[in-house]
């Protein structure tokens, strides 16, 4: 299967809230230590839309904007793929809870917001962005899914693609039955070529038939092998982690049920 | 890109079960709208409501997926053999080299609201009843067609609206050309629900008659169901002349509102152009397009202004949505089957409803079903948050 390369990633999850720091935990360099994600929403959302826009919008932009600033690549350039295991839950709630109590005026807001696409709507919004943008979920395997269709589609249209993976924590009662912990967003901008001295680790999809039936090593972090059960887009962590420490070897991620996603990661200085 | 094979095909909506009575309701220009009657819900529209989904039996091991969506997507399933098509893509490729890329863009919500309406008056949680990962993830109907054909290869949900069922088959063009399957069951279901209902409604664009697309006194959109899918397959050697083939596609972002198309339509143009692009075509090749047409007032006008810009006043053009509703995540594939079929049976379908004519729309929208050979088709869809996506059938040129 044909390569790709990352040069920029942005991350943001509890405890972690930048790549820079994620690199430090990830070597192991400084103890992960459990906490709640803190948003930083980005300058450049025009005013009505950061009224407009959840926290789970927020946190997608604001790594969706860091991989493009580390990779020295404009926002509005990439094509883009947008992997989330489950839509807005705050909104979700609300509007099920409203219909319940049988009030039938769904605020217009919340219900364009409820739509699964609407991370990818504000980040074209926000950075003028036309290029072809994909939405995609596959449950657990969110992040597997998007990093495959994003993998397809950069092969295909030879520009860089910006992968964000993310999802949200629910309010009771949906939370009993979806337990997501808080936010955690991932992006990776990837490139068709290597860009010497830029690009941080090559990915190729481990062959024809890159499925396995048995999940990966656990990671040697036990808070952080937590982490990435925990919420569906952290299960990038195993992929970050072989990125941080410069690793040569495969990694497995949680795709499809029984059915998990082999990765042969390189790095590239 | 390489051109894929449409060697399977199905669509189940308010016109018909399977492809023998879509056909018949587009001959004879009939709707299946009706005014909304769906369980309990109190909106003065018309939908377009499927009969006897409910009727349709889940399979005991299958049970933690049963909710409406679902029934839906395994009663448009078991038509025009399209499992069989997918056991024979199966023995030609392996189970492992079949995808799976399915378009929704609520999946199971009824359900979801269901069990809001039954909460624990204690607790206050949800009925055990409701299993969240076989009803309300939009994941939720993937799996359950996968489990349902057997398939074992890459499979996705995508969410993009009302682009949804329009973008899985470029995802899946673009994952065989990439040599990770050889063919790939795409398609797309969505079911009635109150929350797009009442959703539409509190936009105000839901009209209170028939939708009348591209007439100058449209009133908005009727929402419909429908589970339309297609089974896609790379080229495996000569074919005959009778095949058709998705020769293109073409998506793009409107980076302009959430709700709201960019008003001279720069999206959706660009969308069709990137189309034309990828199939190698130029817009004169093209013999009909099947609008998305939803019937409000600003996508109509956007759309006609794209439309005019790429093709000029004289392509024909119709939206079929008068016919089956607005079947949102479903429309891209549910249009895509009118496409093929009218490729395949030499004529274009006009809507039921066209009232009168919008003189500021300037493209050449068909008030009548027309017949004569007709061998490439695009077809439109356009959703929130400024998602396009258009695609091309036909036979190569």
């Amino acid at each position: 299967m044909h390569p790709v390369y990352v040069e920029g990633i942005g991350v943001l999850g509890p405890g972690m809230e930048s790549w820079q720091e994620a690199v430090c935990l990830l070597k192991g360099e400084h103890a992960y230590l459990p906490g709640k994600t803190i948003l930083s929403p980005p300058e450049s959302l025009p005013p009505a839309e950061r009224r407009r826009a959840s926290r789970g919008v927020m946190a997608a932009l604001q790594v969706g904007y860091a991989a493009c600033t580390m990779a020295g690549v404009l926002p509005a350039e990439p094509a883009s793929v947008f992997a989330s295991s489950g839509g807005d839950g705050d909104i979700c709630n609300a509007i099920c809870s409203a219909l319940a109590a049988d009030d039938h005026l769904i605020s217009p807001t919340q219900f364009h917001n409820s739509v699964h696409n609407a991370i990818s709507g504000y980040w074209g919004i926000a950075t003028g962005a036309m290029a072809p943008s994909s939405v995609v979920s596959a449950y657990d395997g969110s992040f597997a899914a998007g990093l495959l269709e994003a993998v397809s589609l950069l092969v295909s249209l030879r520009t860089p693609v910006l992968l964000v993976a993310s999802d949200q924590d629910y309010p009771f009662p949906l939370s009993a039955v979806r337990p997501v912990p808080d936010i955690f967003a991932v992006a990776l901008l990837l490139t068709v070529t290597p860009h010497p001295g830029k690009s941080l680790a090559q990915i190729r999809i481990a062959g024809d038939l890159p499925f396995a039936e048995l999940p990966g090593q656990a990671m040697s972090d036990l808070l952080l092998d937590d982490l990435s059960r925990a919420i569906p887009a952290a299960g990038c962590l195993p992929l970050l982690q072989s990125i941080a420490r410069q690793d040569t070897g495969n990694i497995v991620l949680v795709y499809l049920p029984s059915q998990y996603l082999v990765l042969e990661v390189a790095p590239c200085r | 890109m390489s051109i894929l094979m449409i060697s399977g095909m199905t669509a189940t909506s308010c016109i018909g079960r399977g492809l023998e009575q879509t056909l018949a309701a587009l001959h004879g220009r009939r709707s299946g709208l009706a005014p909304c009657a769906f369980r309990d819900m109190v909106v003065d529209t018309w939908v377009g409501e499927v009969a006897g989904v409910d009727d349709e039996k889940i399979d005991a091991d299958l049970r933690d997926f049963n909710c409406r969506n679902n029934r839906l997507a395994q009663l448009a399933l078991s038509q025009d053999g399209f499992a069989d098509a997918v056991e024979a893509a199966v023995s030609r490729w392996g189970r492992r080299r079949v995808g799976v890329f399915l378009g929704t863009s609520t999946a199971g919500m009824l359900r979801t609201e269901w069990a809001f309406r039954h909460r624990d008056a204690v607790s206050g949680q949800l009925p055990a009843e409701f299993v969240y990962a076989g009803t309300h993830s939009p994941y939720s109907l993937t799996e359950f067609v996968r489990r349902k054909l057997g398939l074992e290869g890459p499979a996705v949900a995508v969410s993009s609206a009302c682009s949804s069922s329009a973008k899985v088959f470029a995802s899946a063009q673009r994952m065989v050309d990439y040599g990770l399957i050889d063919a790939a069951v795409v398609g797309g279901v969505d079911s009635l629900c109150a929350t797009t209902l009442y959703g539409f409604e509190s936009l105000g664009l839901l009209a209170k008659e028939p939708c009348r697309p591209f007439s100058g006194d449209r009133a908005g959109i009727s929402i419909g169901e429908a589970a339309a899918y297609m089974l896609v397959e790379r080229m495996a050697g000569p074919q005959g002349r009778e095949a058709v083939w998705l020769l293109g596609v073409g998506e793009s972002s409107d980076a302009y509102h959430m709700s709201s198309p960019h008003p001279q339509g720069l999206g959706a143009r660009l969308a069709m152009e990137r189309a034309l692009v990828s199939a190698g075509l130029g817009p004169e090749h093209i013999d009909y397009i099947n609008l998305h047409g939803t019937g409000t007032v600003a996508n109509d006008a956007a759309e006609a202004i794209a439309i005019a810009n790429v093709f000029g006043t004289a392509t024909p053009c119709s939206s079929t949505k008068g016919a089956t509703g607005h079947t949102l995540g479903a429309a891209g594939a549910l249009e895509a089957a009118i496409c093929v079929l009218a490729i395949q049976n030499d004529f274009m379908p006009s809507s039921p409803y066209t009232g009168p004519r919008d003189q500021s729309l300037e493209i050449n929208y068909i008030s009548q079903n027309q017949g004569g050979a007709i061998s490439t088709v695009l077809s439109n869809s356009f959703g929130f948050g400024g998602s396009n996506c258009s695609l091309i059938f036909g036979r190569p040129i």
